[in-house]
Parts: C-alpha cells; sequence; structure tokens
C-alpha cells in the first residue's frame, strides 16, 4: 500500500512500489491527463509535476513518490474553468491530435513557476524532451507565451 | 457506456421523434451521380436527425483524426439548415450508427462528407420549409429558415422540432440542392469542439475507455513483420501475478492480466524466451529495389518526351519512414452473446468490421467498429492491427472486455511504413522553357489497407494464417507512388512512367500524401535545377510554365508573403520556393522558406517559412491553418531527419533514439498562411497538401544556401556534410 497525494487528493494505492506512476495515474486513479507514449522516457507525452518539477511519469516508480506533491493537467483547471495554460492552449487552438499536450502543458506548468518571465527561447529549451508529430509547435510556443502573460509574466 | 447502443435507441433516448437508420440504401439510380458520399448513402436520414429537444443529429462515416473534421463538418451543417452551431451534433464512424464512408484518408473527407452534410442539410431545410408552408397554407418562396425554426413574414414561427415529425427525411437525396448562401459560421475559425477535453484530462481517446470488468492485454510481437515463431516458453509468464491468459494461437502470442503493467511484465517475460526466424531486405535498399521486377504503365503521353542529348537528368531517393504516431496503438474488444464490439482508432470502420469479421469467421452483421480517436495517425498505422488484436482477444476472454495497447516498440517496428521510392526526372529546355520532360517512379504499393483479414498484422501470425492480397497499384487520377507523378506545368512533350513494383521488401502502406511526397518532392526539385539551367528565378520559372489560374494565384501569394522579391541574401541562409495542386485535384498549396546551413555540422535551421493554400470554400480558415502548418513541420521531419533502418536480424530503429524526429530545437522560426477562401467553390481538403511543397522548398533552400543540391532524404547532418566536401 503506497499513498499518493495527487492534485491535492491523498490516494492509497495497492501496487508494487516499482510501478511506474502512469499506470496508476491512468489506471488506479483514472486520470485521462498523462498519457503513455513510449516507456522510456524519450517523448514526454507521461509528463506530470513532482514538488513543482516536470518529470516523466511512465519511468517513476511510485514508490520514489511517496509524500511527494503530484500534480497533472486535471489539477491546472476543468473543462468548465480551465487554468490559464488551459486556456492559453484553447485560444491558441494548439492542438492537433492533442495526445502530447498535456504532457508539453505540465512542463511548461513548471517552467513558468520557476521562470516566470520566461521567453520563446527558454520555452523552446524547455520542451525538448518533448515530441509532437502533429506539428503543431508553433502554436505550443504561441499558447505558453500567452499563458505565461495569462500568469502575470512573460513580456 | 452502454455496449448494445444502437443508434436507434440513441435517438428514442435523446427524445427523438423520427428516424432510425436507412440500413440499405440503394446504389442511385441511372440519375445524376449525387453529390460526395450522397452517392453511396443516399438517405437523407443517414445524415441528420432532428431530435425532440430541437438538437440536429449529424451522422459522418468519417472520423476525427485531429484534423478538426469534427467542428468543419458541423459548420456546413449549421449553416445549410439554419441552425445555431450549438445545436449541432455529431456522430462519427460507427458501423452501427453512421453511413459507411471507406476511409478518412486521402484529404477527402471534406469532399466526400463534407459534401454530403451540405446537400443533405439544404435538402432537409427544405422539406422542413416546405411542411411549414403545408401547415400554413402559404408558398414556401415566402418562408425562411432561421435559428432552426421555419419563419413567415408575419413573424410565425414552426420550431424544426415542431415540424420534423411530419417531415419526410427518410427519403432519397436528389442530385440538386438549394444551398443556402449565408454564412453564418462557415468561413469563421470556430474554435474547434475536440480541444477542451484534450486540455482538461476529459476522456477523449480510445486510451481513455475505461469499462466495467476491463482486463489488459499485451501481445509479444515479432521483431518485424513476417517473423515466425520458432521457439518459445510461457510458463513463467502464466505464473506471474495478475495474469488471467496467455492466448497462443501459431506465432502469435498475447497475454491477459488484471492489471496493465502486470501485462507488460509477464509479455517482457514471456518476450525473453521467444526464438523467431524472419527475413529482412539487404541495407542498401535502393538497389535491392530497383532489381526487382515491376510493371510499368505509362501514365502521361504527350507526344513522347523529346529529350534531346542535352537532356538534364536527376535521380531522388526517398528512404522507408513511419506513421510514428505519438500514442501507440490501442482498441478495446468485448465479445458478448456472440456479438463483438470493438472500439479503434482506425480510420475506416467498415472495412476493419469486414476484416475482423472474416478473421474470426464471424458474419459481418456481428460485427460492431466504433471509431474513438486515438493519437494522429497521418495513414495506415498500427490502428487496425491492434483492433484486429483486440478481436483476437476478446475472442479469448468472452463476456470481458479487454484492451490491448501496444508498446513503443512494437509501434515502431511493426507498423506498415511509408514506401522507399526512387524517381528519376530529365527535360530538355528550350529557349528558357521546358521542351521536353520523361519522369519515372519506382514505387511499392501506397495501400495494404484491410478490407480483408490478409491485411490485418496479426491475421499473418496466426496457426492458420491468412495470406495478404496481391499488392496493387491505386488508380490515376488520384494514384499511389504515382500520386502527383505528372506535372501540372504546361510542357509540349512529356512522358510519365509509373514502375510499379509488387514485392515489398517491407511491409508498407499509407502514409500521409502517399507518393505525393516524393514526387512533389522531386518535380519541384527538380523545377529549381531546370531554373537555374535557364537562369530564371524560381518562382518566374514556375508562373512561366503554369496556366492553371488558381495554381497562378497561390504561388503569387505565397511569393507576396514571404517577401520574395525582395529578398536579401546573406551568407550561410538561403531561400527555396515549391508549389503543388495536391492529387492535381485537391488542394493548391505553395511554400517559401528561409534556410540557414551551418558548414562545420550539417545541421540546418529553418527560419521564416510563408505559405499559400487554396482548399476551395475554406470553412473553418484556422483550421486549414493548422493543417498547414503541421503539414509543414511533418514534412520537415521526414526530410531533415527520417529513416528507417534495419540489420540482419531486425528492425533497428525500435524508438525515438534511434528513429529521431523533428524536436522544437528545429522547428521553424515562424510559419506564416495565407488561406485563400472560394466561397461556393467545392471543397477540396487540406491534410496532405503541404508534405510534398515544404520538402521542396527545403531542398531548394539548401541548394540556394550551399549550392549544392542534395537529391536524397533524408537530409541529416552526415549527408549534408558529406554534400558539401563534394567537388571541393
Amino acid at each position: 500500500m503506497i499513498e499518493l497525494d495527487v492534485n491535492g487528493r491523498r490516494h492509497r494505492v495497492e501496487a508494487p512500489g516499482d510501478t511506474p506512476l502512469l499506470y496508476v495515474l491512468r489506471n488506479d486513479l483514472q486520470l485521462n491527463g498523462a498519457k503513455f507514449g513510449c516507456g522510456l522516457g524519450q517523448c514526454g507525452a507521461c509528463t506530470v509535476m513532482v514538488d513543482g518539477q516536470a518529470i516523466f511519469s511512465c519511468i517513476t516508480p511510485i514508490g520514489a513518490i511517496e509524500g511527494r506533491r503530484v500534480r497533472t493537467v486535471e489539477g491546472l483547471g476543468t473543462v468548465e474553468k480551465p487554468g490559464p495554460m488551459q486556456r492559453a492552449f484553447i485560444e491558441e487552438q494548439a492542438a492537433q491530435c492533442g495526445y502530447c499536450i498535456p504532457g508539453m502543458m505540465m512542463r511548461a506548468q513548471a517552467l513558468l513557476e520557476a521562470k516566470p518571465g520566461a521567453g520563446d527561447a527558454d520555452v523552446r529549451k524547455a520542451l525538448a524532451p518533448h515530441l509532437c508529430r502533429c506539428g503543431t509547435h508553433m502554436r505550443i510556443l504561441k499558447a505558453v507565451g500567452r499563458a505565461a502573460k495569462m500568469m502575470g509574466g512573460g513580456k | 457506456m452502454s455496449v448494445a447502443f444502437s443508434r436507434r435507441r440513441f435517438l428514442a433516448g435523446g427524445g427523438a421523434i423520427v428516424l432510425g437508420f436507412s440500413l440499405n440504401p440503394r446504389v442511385s439510380a441511372q440519375g445524376a451521380r449525387l453529390p460526395g458520399s450522397l452517392e453511396r448513402n443516399p438517405m437523407l436520414d443517414s445524415w441528420i436527425g432532428v431530435g425532440g429537444d430541437g438538437t440536429i443529429t449529424i451522422f459522418t462515416g468519417k472520423a476525427e483524426l485531429g484534423q478538426g473534421i469534427r467542428t468543419a463538418l458541423m459548420q456546413v451543417a449549421a449553416d445549410q439548415l439554419a441552425v445555431p452551431f450549438e445545436r449541432i451534433a455529431l456522430v462519427t464512424a460507427d458501423t452501427a450508427r453512421t453511413p459507411d464512408e471507406g476511409y478518412t484518408a486521402g484529404s477527402n473527407s471534406m469532399k466526400d462528407s463534407g459534401t454530403a452534410i451540405l446537400n443533405a442539410a439544404a435538402q432537409a431545410r427544405e422539406l422542413l420549409v416546405a411542411e411549414a408552408a403545408k401547415r400554413w397554407n402559404v408558398a414556401a418562396t415566402s418562408l425562411t429558415a432561421r435559428d432552426g425554426a421555419v419563419v413567415a413574414p408575419d413573424g410565425r414561427r414552426l420550431e424544426f422540432r415542431e415540424i420534423a415529425p411530419s417531415v419526410p427525411l427518410r427519403s432519397r437525396a436528389s442530385a440538386e440542392s438549394k444551398r443556402a448562401t449565408a454564412r453564418n459560421v462557415v468561413g469563421k475559425s470556430i474554435p474547434r469542439v475536440d480541444i477542451p477535453a484534450k486540455v482538461t484530462g476529459g476522456a477523449a481517446y480510445v486510451h481513455d475507455l475505461r469499462l466495467p470488468g476491463m482486463v489488459h492485454a499485451r501481445v509479444v510481437r515479432p521483431p518485424q513483420h513476417g517473423a515466425k515463431l520458432t521457439a518459445i516458453d510461457t510458463s513463467a509468464g502464466e505464473r506471474m501475478p495478475g495474469v488471467l491468459r496467455v492466448v497462443r494461437d501459431g506465432s502469435y502470442v498475447a497475454v491477459i492480466a488484471t492489471q496493465e503493467f502486470q501485462a507488460v511484465r509477464a509479455a517482457r517475460a514471456i518476450s525473453d524466451t521467444a526464438k523467431w526466424e524472419g527475413r529482412l531486405p539487404p541495407v542498401d535498399v535502393y538497389p535491392h529495389l530497383l532489381g526487382l521486377a515491376s510493371q510499368d504503365t505509362v501514365i502521361h503521353d504527350r507526344d513522347g518526351a523529346n529529350l534531346g542529348a542535352a537532356a538534364i537528368d536527376a535521380v531522388y531517393r526517398r528512404p522507408y519512414q513511419m506513421h510514428g504516431s505519438i500514442g501507440p496503438s490501442c482498441a478495446v474488444g468485448l465479445l458478448e452473446g456472440g456479438k463483438l464490439t470493438v472500439w479503434s482508432h482506425t480510420q475506416g470502420v467498415y472495412p476493419l468490421r469486414g476484416a475482423i469479421a472474416e478473421m474470426l469467421g464471424m458474419e459481418k452483421e456481428s460485427v460492431r467498429v466504433i471509431h474513438m480517436e486515438g493519437a494522429g495517425c497521418y495513414g495506415h498505422n498500427g490502428a487496425d492491427d491492434a483492433g484486429a488484436d483486440a478481436g483476437l482477444l476478446a475472442r479469448a476472454m468472452p463476456g470481458r472486455p479487454v484492451r490491448v495497447q501496444w508498446m513503443r516498440e512494437e509501434e515502431h517496428s511493426w507498423e506498415p511504413y511509408g514506401p522507399a521510392m526512387v524517381t528519376r526526372a530529365r527535360a530538355a529546355l528550350d529557349n528558357g522553357r521546358i521542351a521536353g520532360w520523361e519522369f519515372d517512379v519506382w514505387s511499392n504499393t501506397h495501400s495494404t489497407r484491410p478490407g480483408k483479414a490478409g491485411e490485418l498484422g496479426p491475421a499473418s501470425l496466426l496457426a492458420k494464417p491468412f495470406p495478404p492480397s496481391a499488392p496493387r497499384p491505386l488508380p490515376q487520377p488520384e494514384g499511389g507512388g504515382d500520386r502527383n507523378a505528372i506535372p501540372l506545368y504546361s510542357i509540349p512533350r512529356a512522358k510519365v512512367t509509373h514502375r510499379f513494383i509488387p514485392e515489398m521488401p517491407l511491409r508498407v502502406s499509407a502514409l500521409r500524401a502517399l507518393g505525393a511526397y516524393m514526387n512533389v518532392f522531386s518535380i519541384e526539385s527538380f523545377m529549381d535545377e531546370l531554373a537555374a539551367a535557364a537562369r530564371a528565378d524560381p518562382v518566374e520559372f514556375r508562373l512561366r510554365h503554369l496556366e492553371d489560374a488558381r495554381g497562378t494565384e497561390v504561388i503569387r501569394a505565397a511569393a507576396r508573403r514571404f517577401g520574395w522579391s525582395e529578398y536579401a541574401r546573406t551568407p550561410g541562409k538561403g531561400r527555396g520556393f515549391a508549389f503543388a495542386r495536391y492529387k492535381n485535384l485537391a488542394a493548391y498549396c505553395a511554400i517559401a522558406m528561409e534556410v540557414e546551413v551551418m558548414r562545420e555540422s550539417g545541421e540546418i535551421r529553418v527560419g521564416r517559412v510563408a505559405a499559400a493554400v487554396d482548399s476551395g470554400e475554406a470553412v473553418n480558415p484556422d483550421g486549414i491553418r493548422n493543417q498547414i502548418e503541421g503539414g509543414v513541420v511533418q514534412s520537415l521531419s521526414w526530410t531533415m531527419l527520417e529513416e528507417v533502418t534495419w540489420d540482419a536480424r531486425r528492425i533497428t530503429s525500435r524508438d525515438w533514439g534511434r528513429y529521431p524526429i523533428l524536436r522544437f530545437a528545429h522547428v521553424p522560426a515562424s510559419i506564416d498562411v495565407d488561406v485563400i477562401d472560394r466561397p461556393g467553390q467545392p471543397f477540396l481538403g487540406t491534410g496532405e497538401a503541404a508534405q510534398g511543397p515544404a520538402a521542396a522548398a527545403f531542398a531548394n533552400a539548401v541548394a540556394d544556401a550551399t549550392g549544392k543540391r542534395i537529391r536524397q532524404i533524408p537530409f541529416d547532418p552526415p549527408r549534408v556534410r558529406a554534400a558539401l566536401l563534394e567537388n571541393r
């Protein structure tokens, strides 16, 4: 039994400590945001925040997460009340298939919380671990720039 | 989600007054051809239902693939029906509920389904108006449809839902429609209806489907297509925690477990014991490919090629490339009471249903395939194979929903790739004009899509395997390997030959744009080579050879947006231009871009990109822009980096480390898209318009920056460095 803090709620999970966090988020907690992309930490689709840092949940065992605060895209807002990062992505229409987007948003959220004035070059650098196959990159960059402004930083 | 969720029940549950599904639409009679997919599904109520609450439900056989088709189809329906956009509900590809529109492919969704819905909606509106006219005993011409109601000049008003029960929507569409010309939402960049769920963690994909009692499966996949299992020990896997069953049928092996990660672990353990036997082609694939027998067809012959001794001659090569979906293929299957339901991100629910039914020896009517979105597919990837997995594994666990998802290595090594291709272009110039042209394209087929069980990867592994159908070329005018092989330019004498190679060294199928990517890359690279020989500006040289007015306008628009005529040259940088009309009958697209080539590293950086596109009537301009931006970036990734690799034993490009695609560091500085709207003109589709022109504009920019012409994809740093060292 492992206790996890996800989006401010505590959950008790019956799974071996070496189970990757991603499987627990998706199946035990039924959260859709983090996606399985490669299971190898190469694409970023599974990215969530742990204690403010962006991490690959597909290669992070839950045993390493106990007692730390996990945040997923569900923790940024809802369809009815989207958070600034989500509003920015909707306003920029920054998705095609959208599968990679929640991971990108979590990476960007971590960046902007750590560095509110992050500019385009910072965003490009921060998003380096993330793949998008539809080629939505230009809009993703604009959306993160917009989110930076909404969150009070940016230029 | 209810499994026996039939269309009839859906409508009844929604308080619908009318309409069941027209199960047997007759093929159109001798009369005029019906517009778009109405030809195949002519009953109006196959497309439109009016609910008791005033909701209009539109049914499409096309699937949302991330291209935004859902929103665009709703826009078309809203305007033709004169109903607010918000009141339109859309049901997409489902064999129990929607018309059969084949595949969602070839940039045909707006042409097929958009056109059908436009006409069906216009005709439904006229029927509603006629019914109101009858009730009020006035002339229909005096009435207008507005906001989901019929309105009389004196202010009387009948809501569609009040009239609908008496309106015979179960009637055949006619060839002619009285089309509404007012555009309330068409032509506007209405925000996509699917994006909010996708950015907030809503259930948006088949990957997110969780059914009660659902179990998880993983397949022990061979290292590449065609390999046979020679030895395996499943016993250790069978004893692992949570494992419910190990399924084995010939070379097909899979594990079903209670928890997903239990299935992953057990499949891995079993996979470690498996021995496979299979063949792979020589690593230097181009000579091998050209050594295979080809079936040659002259697809264009205008007085022969007329090449003199001074002909300019160039050979271009493109390797095997993958779809590389970010989300590995996934499907859920449930066999219950002799009926199988498969939830899949397939591009063709009806063809997949037929293939699965054949594989399992079931009646088609006992199988239902429901589309749910996956990650973008970009053609025939692992989706259908995963659907077949779900069918096979659901059969092994009757009564339990079985979810199967591929691992990254499976997707990379098992999906059908885009075929390797070779082209040869030759031309003769006379006084600054192309006098003669010859073009040859060598290619495998560009579609091994299902319809038959033999096209399902898993079916080839069974103890009683289903052999694949004989590969066939796709016919002109759309073509497959020869798509866009015929130049759109006016050339007095020209000959184009499609050298179709039936034997497939690697399993291949449709990858976005099919042969058009390579043929446009070749032709438009070659046009620049000819322009250089003629000492002409590349844009002016193209215009010199083009009679098509819309093509000319698109070229001028892209050049203007880029600032082609004011371009100031700087060292290390170059500009490139390219143009094509997709399939020579769909959207027009022209692209200009600037690149910078790092001489030491061979690395290329893309600067500004400017594009212009004419897709006919632009239903959702921002959706079109999004598709063009994406097409440019995806094509740059293919062209700069991508190549499937293998050794004697296996596919070696098995993950993103060994099959790199474009990352943020190398995406363009900006992409600026000019959408030319043509109100009232036919929809031409957009999804595959940019890939060919983007590749050629890039190649031309590299040549402009370096003075060296690279004719083999990918333009990765080693190849660029080697090209720069030539003749130095």
